[in-house]
């Protein structure tokens, strides 16, 4: 029998072998993803550039306050000079203009550079990875706590950050930290307006006559913690969101703390006492919300959804039961120690056993071409190229993160166009590669007779990279 | 019989409407059950009816797509968010029944309602009564009567149930590089999305790739002969679809919207094109500053109207036999939430367009906004189930058979009678 397990360690649980991997993991397949797991401190990105979100939002928040007076300045100004009472002063429209870009608002400039700043490092960080298994994992828990720039606004310029400082650093660490850091973030406070969510009750709902927003509350339960089905009413919603209310992000206009940071704002926060689920929560102001996540983190409908999810995303559609209740277990056992977890997963037979059923994403196969072929994309090539088929990075259509099907992304006119890209990733390399070598160096075993004879008989060998890269061992894991 | 199922009179009160709706249901049980004694569309053959299935995902507010003004509870419970009555200044919605006015982002809608090639259903909702976007679209696209096992979508089953012989393309057309759910199933879906890269493709590997995976893997198989097939249909090759666009055009910020419907328009309007198609646009999930008119929502649906625009010229003269119905998972609150926008809800609006559709009319059976009629104390009650409507313009737009309607394309929905008369 044919030993697929170093394709499986290097593709399910990976993104894409290197020239050489395959032959290095070979002898200990399982060893090699099982040893990835040891250091959860390699799933950390940091460098000198790469900012806290707080530090990117004040910057942006306290330049659209500036921008704000200034516009307000000049329409005032506008206004005397046509009263004739100040000579006009042209060329001086206030904010400073940035240099080289005169005419684009300066706003718009911060949020594009941070953001270009974070694409940059996390698409060098998918293609040198030594641990594309922890990529892997980050990717998993961004798209289950997923915030996207589509929002708009202040959100754009901290996706990245926000998966730095909020996924990164807990995806071997406890479910509920990963939870507790998610939702006193503020790309995700924002994402899902519980920024404005306001008790209508309390002293600010009161006098503004503001109220409750129910979108962070009913997400928390619906994807990120319990599930759909995990057993949750509209009365727990909202009164999830009750208790959430108050949670919030400083403004740029506010005295105490610094713009851009989490606060809890008390004199938002609805009084009483609020039933979820059974239990009643109240009076304990933040501590009530941060009861309240914990107790979710830790409920039985939880840890389901995120055994069944975590084997769904990384075997296949309808996952065995046997399996799914082996990791939920292990959740309950370990209080929701996502390391312990992961171990379960990949330990796992059906993990090695299952054939590859899920085609793989866009922004992974792209990466995967980058590692396997020796192609480089630019940042902007990559995020054009995986929004071109679907996925554009860091942008997900809803909190539901991405479509996670095995067939997913097998749409007809997407699969075209990954033909498309393989032949300009063949142009672009050139004849360097053999490619039937390459199919043996890249997949061992693994490579299908079919897929063999297919590249033997290429008319030339820039089409035997493009039959390689569109074979089924590339599209789907 | 058929005096009775012409559409209310437009000058009609809300309460006239309504009974007019109930009776014109009524009408509706007479006529269906001798539906299978009539004799089909005499002239079948030579029609060549299109379809185009537009999902909004995230839930539209449909109170402020039809605003119903004439509600004496309107204006009170839709604080900052009510459109005013036409004529009530700035802000103004553009004026529909008695009743309805439709939110003034959509000027071409209007133009079309005019023209009564547009109606609007309001108080409308599938079977779904939960508030989760994932399980209401699932249950919007499925067509199925209850949360299941999906494999694929209501448009796929009826395409493949479509008795037509000839005149309709078997094949189905989804736009974007995620096929809709609802035009995904065994029938054959073509897909569009623009060339990634202007390189062009090589016969010789398409033959290979096509035999590798007839060897190998069967969905790829089937998926890379749909991707090929809808580059060869004329008209559908270069570059972005839409041209340059000046930069005071108003396309310029809903470019993905425009290119869609474009593509949409061109490959339906083409030969040797698809007939049926679904496309999606996301981004109605209005939690916080909706807006009235000219608010976020507004400049939302302005983009959709846009879209529409672009569609139906795109269509040319193939318009007039051809249909778009624009629907979504669920509602919103009918009041204000804590933020300036609205939660989710249930009932809403359903649009259906086209050269032949018996328009310019709201159908509602209006359940009224006073704190008793509310869903749940919360939402807009929903009066009219959705598939009604749906299996109504498969019924007489592309002649699927009653039988097919109920079972297969919405599964146990006997009960759900099609709409008649939404065709002219």
């Amino acid at each position: 029998m044919k030993d697929v397990a170093t394709h499986i360690a290097l593709r399910r649980f990976g993104l894409g072998g290197r020239p050489g991997d395959a032959a290095r993991i070979a002898a200990d397949p399982r060893g090699y993803v099982e040893a990835q797991l040891a250091d959860p401190s390699r799933a950390h990105l940091e460098s000198p550039e790469l900012r806290p979100s707080t530090e990117i939002l004040r910057e942006v928040l306290l330049a659209q306050k500036e921008l704000r007076l200034q516009r307000k300045k000049d329409a005032n100004a506008a206004a005397s000079r046509e009263q004739g009472s100040s000579p006009s002063s042209p060329g001086q429209n206030g904010v400073a203009p940035v240099k080289g870009r005169p005419d684009v608002n300066p706003v718009t400039i911060l949020i594009r550079d941070a953001l270009e700043l974070d694409l940059g490092a996390r698409h060098a960080r998918a293609r040198d990875s030594d641990q594309p298994f922890l990529e892997r994992l980050v990717s998993f828990w961004s798209a289950h706590f997923a915030v996207a720039l589509r929002k708009g606004g202040v959100v754009r310029p901290v996706v990245g950050a926000y998966e730095r400082e909020a996924i990164r650093p807990n995806v071997l660490g406890r479910f509920a930290d990963m939870l507790s850091a998610v939702v006193h973030h503020p790309a995700m406070l924002m994402y899902l307006d519980n920024n404005a969510s306001t008790g209508p009750m309390s002293p600010a709902g009161r006098r503004r006559s503001r109220g409750l927003n129910e979108n962070l509350a009913r997400e928390l339960m619906e994807l990120h913690t319990l599930g759909v089905d995990g057993g949750y009413t509209q009365n727990d919603v909202t009164n999830l969101a009750r208790i959430l209310t108050g949670w919030t992000v400083i403004g740029a206009n506010e005295k105490d703390g610094e713009p851009g940071r989490f606060k809890f704002a008390a004199n938002r926060h609805e009084p009483g006492r609020f039933v979820l689920l059974g239990k009643t929560y109240g009076g304990r102001g933040i501590e009530d919300g941060e009861q309240a996540i914990a107790d979710l983190a830790r409920h039985p409908s939880t840890a389901r959804h995120i055994a069944r999810k975590l084997a769904s995303h990384f075997i296949a559609d309808n996952p065995p039961e046997s399996l799914v209740k082996r990791l939920a277990a292990t959740f309950r056992k370990t209080d929701g120690n996502l390391k312990e977890v992961t171990f379960e997963l990949v330990k796992s037979k059906e993990a090695w056993a299952t054939p590859p059923r899920k085609v793989v994403p866009p922004a992974d196969f792209l990466t995967s071409l980058e590692r396997g072929f020796g192609v480089q994309f630019k940042p902007q090539e990559w995020r054009r190229l995986s929004a071109a088929l679907g996925q554009p990075i860091w942008d997900p259509p809803s909190p539901k993160g991405w479509p996670d099907e095995d067939d997913a992304w097998m749409g007809p006119a997407a699969v075209r166009e990954r033909l498309r890209i393989a032949e300009f990733v063949a142009r672009r390399i050139g004849v360097r590669p053999d490619p039937r070598a390459l199919a043996r160096e890249l997949m061992g075993d693994a490579l299908s007779p079919a897929t063999a004879k297919a590249i033997d008989r290429a008319e030339a060998a820039q089409q035997g990279i493009e039959l390689l890269v569109m074979s089924p061992e590339i599209l789907r894991r | 019989m058929v005096a009775s199922l012409k559409r209310p009179s437009r000058t009609g009160d809300a309460m006239t409407n309504s009974l007019s709706r109930r009776h014109f249901l009524q009408a509706g049980t007479a006529s269906l059950a001798m539906w299978g004694l009539m004799p089909r569309h005499a002239s079948a053959s030579t029609r060549d009816p299109r379809l185009l299935i537009v999902i909004l995902r995230g839930a539209l507010d449909g109170l402020s797509l039809a605003a119903p003004v004439g509600d004496p509870a309107y204006a009170d419970l839709r604080g900052s968010l009510a459109l005013k009555k036409p004529g009530d200044g700035p802000g103004a919605g553009l004026p529909l029944d008695f009743l309805f006015v439709l939110n003034p982002g959509m000027p071409f809608l209007h133009a079309l309602y005019e023209k009564r090639q547009a109606l609007i259903v309001h108080a409308t909702a599938s079977p779904y009564r939960e508030r989760s976007h994932f399980d209401g679209q699932d249950m919007l696209e499925s067509g199925l009567p209850s949360q299941g096992k999906i494999t694929d979508g209501w448009l796929n089953r009826a395409l493949a149930g479509m008795t037509h012989e000839g005149a309709v393309s078997r094949e189905g057309l989804g736009i974007g590089a995620i096929v809709p759910l609802v035009m995904r199933g065994s029938a054959p879906v073509m897909s569009w999305i623009p060339k990634t890269i202007r390189l062009p493709l090589r016969e010789s590997t398409i033959a290979r790739l096509t035999d590798l995976y007839a060897a190998t893997d069967p969905g790829l198989a089937k998926a890379f002969k749909e991707g090929i097939a809808i580059e060869r249909i004329a008209g559908t090759g270069g570059g972005a679809i839409v041209g340059k666009l000046q930069p005071d055009d108003p396309r310029r910020r809903f470019r993905p919207f425009i290119e869609a419907a474009e593509a949409a328009a061109r490959l339906m309007s083409s030969p040797s094109g698809p007939r049926i198609g679904a496309l999606a646009y996301d981004g109605w999930d209005t939690h916080a500053n909706e807006g009235a008119a000219g608010g976020q929502l507004s400049t939302r649906l302005q983009g959709l109207d846009l879209a529409i625009k672009s569609f139906v010229d795109g269509m040319g003269p193939a318009w007039s036999e051809t249909a778009v119905v624009i629907i979504t998972e669920f509602g919103r609150t009918v009041r204000v939430n804590g933020t300036a926008g609205t939660d989710h809800g249930t009932a809403t609006t359903a649009i259906l367009i086209g050269g032949k559709v018996n328009g310019g009319r709201v159908i509602a059976d209006w359940p009224g906004l006073h704190e008793k009629a509310l869903y749940e104390g919360r939402d807009l009650a929903p009066t009219t189930d959705l598939r009604a409507m749906l299996k109504g313009v498969l019924a007489d737009h592309l002649d699927v058979p009653r039988r097919v309607l109920d079972d297969i394309v919405f599964p146990a929905s006997a009960a759900a009678r099609p709409m008649t008369g939404l065709f002219a």
